[in-house]
């Protein structure tokens, strides 16, 4: 018996030495080790929508345009561009010196394979519809028509003409989301969806992939043939999902990781006391809101979701259950966001919390809802924050005489369900922005819209206000209508904003060039290690 | 008992096609999909995706292309991880689970006999009471406790040791000890109970009579007895050990396959939970057998026709 077992320790031992890998040590190498969410669901920016990946793609491509670490947009590949009056055709000149990882030369026609790959059905991208504006995009990726039809075409290997169905003040913010990277068309036509391969993989950003080891680390090497590439200060960067956020942290406290994209929330006070600068928390480009059924015929009357609306105490929740990791919201588009001019919010803003219950009170009784007679079931997808949450509201509105009940579901079953026009009173969603437009906070709600409007809320002058503001080349006045829009949207609450996302990381004081802002972004080009 | 190896091994094959079969049903059982995410994505665009993933064609259809491709060895793409394919994944995986599980499996092993067979030796002595008090606490604490207090510790505080990740053997402590604690405890008691009877049995007396040495008596024909329960208990623990653990996978950040069962179902990933069914049920079924030939070789009353 000690003898099969003296064997079998000797046969693992063995295995061990055999298959154990030996940690390749950078020798003067500039390594940064850089927590991420998860890992990307895939290399293929066609087909992502997270913004896990987004943070990858930031390193290894390089678009039209790009963010500064302000999150300002700024040239990319192109060096400038010039826009028609009517704002529906834009120019791009691209930079000669643009190269991709294999030394090939950037070209307007590497825009132009990537514009029509990504709207082919065929490639079935989640996030076509990003780049819609473009003219015919939407045709060719629902409609069948033709690819080349789409309205994006190379005048000369560095002249990059793109013409819009309407005019869109925020295109060159769109071109900064990872839907408007380019493509190396001679490797993605070779290796076919093998294409992200390490080793298949041609990039043009700063960096380039070396390997990818899921649940492991993305290591990504300095990319040599980059025309910036005299600025970029470091070497590797290990990618490390961390989907335990409690491990991020501790291997931050131990000097293993040099950043994290996020932090456990229930930690706060601890990570407030021992860290300090350290600790990153900013306003971020997003709303957390809870949207109601307006169709249900209990619900329908526009006051009494406003009484709700205004017995929520959106501070008490920002500061106890969120720990100040979020921020109070009085309304749809977050505070910071481009194209737009003074916030359009809930009028009873500054008003106190008791007679706002008063005020709410009134209302309901106007609305003919008698106390007690009214009963909500709350509805959340899974998470300790959200849970809270929604027993929070719950119990604020029993102050006015709504019963509430609340359930649970799991995630990916609850979006399914809120999707499909699922059977509900009251839910909670969220929304981070994917450019810096109130356009894409307010389009949530558009009839048409039945992926987003979950509330199933169906206005007429809301619509018209949104196709309006769509044909409006005026930027002031285009925010005119637009706060118009979302003054009528504010008046009807078919989803009550309560709460502001702030991106949460943790940096540390070895990282340098780290800026917030407020699309948290933070390109690894602009950031260098000391000691 | 080659036959009946055969006869087993023959066996396991319609045992697998039936768990199979049963595992694809039942997943798609759960509401939503791979492609439903807080980011709701356009209907039209949907259908796009869902064709590219045979989605659009009908159940049956479905599942008689899976069974084809599994028979060719095939576990399909993933549908959370786009750029790899299951058998990437496993490729990638299996190994560091294996190397991971074997090794807190052989420690738990022979610690865990070790101090086992000290505790029935000494019986009700202060040793006695200290295996079976650690073994309580070993069995009681939770690996979720128990990893990331060991990566406070010894990471954090003192950095003796990673916090976590892989690929020194610096990296392996910590995640096999995590590992190994709560079976060393199992083991240990399992050994003891079984020890304490086999050490009163006739052929052990036997052996006393005849005057051979104590640690050939409790080596070679106390311990060939009582080991059998610890033998039963490691068939389905080695396969549970071999094939990943979420917690500790988790914790540390080590790339093994423990992780794909929870991050495929909650992701609907069809294809990687089916991948991870098959895989489990193998080892399963393998160590089962495993078992089954020990008991066999160990106890010369069992006999298989």
């Amino acid at each position: 018996m000690m003898r099969s077992m003296m064997k079998a320790a000797m046969l693992s031992t063995a295995l061990v030495l055999a298959g154990g890998m030996a940690a390749t040590q950078a020798f003067a190498e500039v390594v940064y080790n850089r927590g991420n969410d998860t890992d990307p669901e895939t290399l293929d920016h066609h087909k992502t929508t997270t913004v896990v990946v987004g943070h990858l793609m930031r390193d290894l491509y390089e678009g039209l345009v790009i963010h500064n670490p302000n999150a300002e947009v700024v040239p990319g590949v192109a060096e400038s561009w010039e826009i028609s009056d009517d704002g529906l055709t834009y120019t791009f000149k691209i930079r000669e010196n643009a190269k991709w990882s294999n030394g090939d030369p950037v070209t307007a026609n590497d825009f132009v394979f990537a514009f029509r790959r990504i709207q082919d059905p065929a490639t079935a991208a989640p996030y076509a519809n990003m780049q819609y504006p473009i003219e015919n995009a939407q045709a060719i990726n629902t409609g069948g028509m033709a690819v080349e039809e789409l309205g994006a075409r190379a005048v000369d290997d560095h002249t990059l003409e793109i013409k819009l169905a309407a005019p869109t003040p925020y295109f060159l913010e769109l071109l900064t989301h990872q839907t408007g990277l380019p493509m190396h068309q001679a490797s993605v036509e070779q290796h076919g969806d093998q294409y992200t391969r390490p080793g298949n993989m041609v990039t043009n950003g700063a960096y380039m992939l070396e390997s990818f080891t899921p649940n492991d680390k993305l290591v990504m090497r300095k990319n040599a043939n980059f025309h910036d590439a005299g600025n970029v200060q470091i070497d590797v960067i290990n990618y490390i999902p961390f989907e335990d956020r409690a491990s991020c942290l501790r291997r931050f406290e131990a000097e293993e990781v040099h950043s994290c994209s996020d932090v456990p929330a229930e930690q706060m006070d601890y990570m407030r006391e021992a860290l300090g600068e350290k600790l990153r928390i900013a306003p971020y480009l997003g709303t957390y809101y809870l949207p109601i059924k307006t169709t249900k015929e209990k619900l329908a009357d526009p006051r009494i979701r406003q009484a709700i609306s205004m017995v929520i105490d959106r501070e008490f929740l920002a500061t106890e259950i969120w720990r100040d990791t979020m921020v109070p919201a009085y309304s749809l588009v977050p505070p910071g966001i481009g194209n737009y001019g003074d916030p359009v919010e809930l009028e009873y803003k500054d008003q106190d919390i008791l007679d706002r219950e008063d005020a709410a009170k009134a209302l309901l009784e106007e609305a003919g809802v008698t106390e007690g007679s009214l009963t909500l079931d709350l509805r959340y997808n899974t998470s300790e924050n959200n849970k809270n949450t929604m027993t929070a509201v719950a119990d604020m509105m029993k102050n006015i005489g709504i019963n509430a009940t609340i359930s649970e579901m799991e995630g990916t079953g609850y979006f399914d369900y809120l999707k499909q026009d699922g059977d509900f009173d009251m839910v909670r969603a969220g929304w981070i922005g994917d450019y810096s437009d109130p356009q894409n906070f307010l389009f949530l709600f558009e009839s048409d819209n039945l992926g987003f409007n979950y509330p199933r809320w169906a206005n007429e002058e809301f619509d018209a206000l949104m196709d309006k503001a769509g044909q409006t080349v005026d930027i002031e006045e285009r925010a005119g209508i637009l706060a118009e829009a979302e003054r009528l949207m504010l008046d009807n609450v078919p989803a009550i904003p309560i709460l502001y996302y702030s991106s949460r990381n943790l940096v540390s004081d070895k990282l340098k060039g780290w800026t917030d802002n407020i699309q948290n972004t933070h390109a690894t080009r602009f950031l260098s290690i000391e000691g | 008992m080659f036959g009946y190896v055969l006869r087993r091994l023959a066996g396991a094959v319609p045992t697998l096609f039936i768990i199979v079969t049963i595992a694809f049903f039942m997943i798609r059982l759960a509401p939503g999909g791979p492609f439903d995410l807080e980011r709701a994505l356009d209907p039209l665009i949907m259908q796009n995706l869902e064709r590219a993933f045979n989605f659009d064609k009908p159940l049956w259809q479905q599942y008689l292309i899976y069974l084809g491709n599994l028979a060719q060895g095939d576990l399909g793409p993933s549908f959370t991880r786009r750029d790899f394919t299951v058998n990437d994944l496993f490729r990638t995986g299996l190994p560091v689970s294996i190397q991971l599980g074997g090794l807190a499996l052989a420690i738990a092993l022979v610690v865990g006999v070790f101090l086992g067979a000290l505790a029935a030796l000494r019986q009700n002595s202060w040793v006695d009471y200290m295996v079976v008090g650690t073994a309580t606490f070993g069995i009681t604490i939770p690996t979720f406790v128990i990893a990331p207090t060991l990566s406070l510790f010894f990471g954090v505080m003192m950095g003796w040791l990673p916090a976590g990740g892989w690929g020194t053997w610096r990296h392996m402590v910590l995640p096999i000890a995590t590992l190994a604690l709560p079976q060393i405890a199992i083991i240990a008691r399992l050994t003891r109970g079984a020890t304490i009877e086999a050490l009163r049995s006739n052929h052990v007396r036997t052996a006393r009579a005849y005057g051979l040495p104590s640690y050939v008596v409790v080596g070679v024909h106390a311990l060939r007895g009582a080991i059998l329960p610890v033998v039963s208990y490691l068939g389905p623990t080695a396969a549970a050990l071999l094939t990943g653990s979420v917690v500790v996978e988790t914790i540390f950040g080590i790339p093994g396959i423990g992780r794909y069962f929870v991050q495929g179902a909650l992701g609907r990933d069809y294809t990687l939970v089916m991948g991870t069914v098959v895989v489990i049920a193998c080892f399963v079924i393998l160590f089962n057998l495993i078992v089954d030939i020990l008991y066999a070789w160990l106890d010369p009353r069992v006999r298989y026709d």
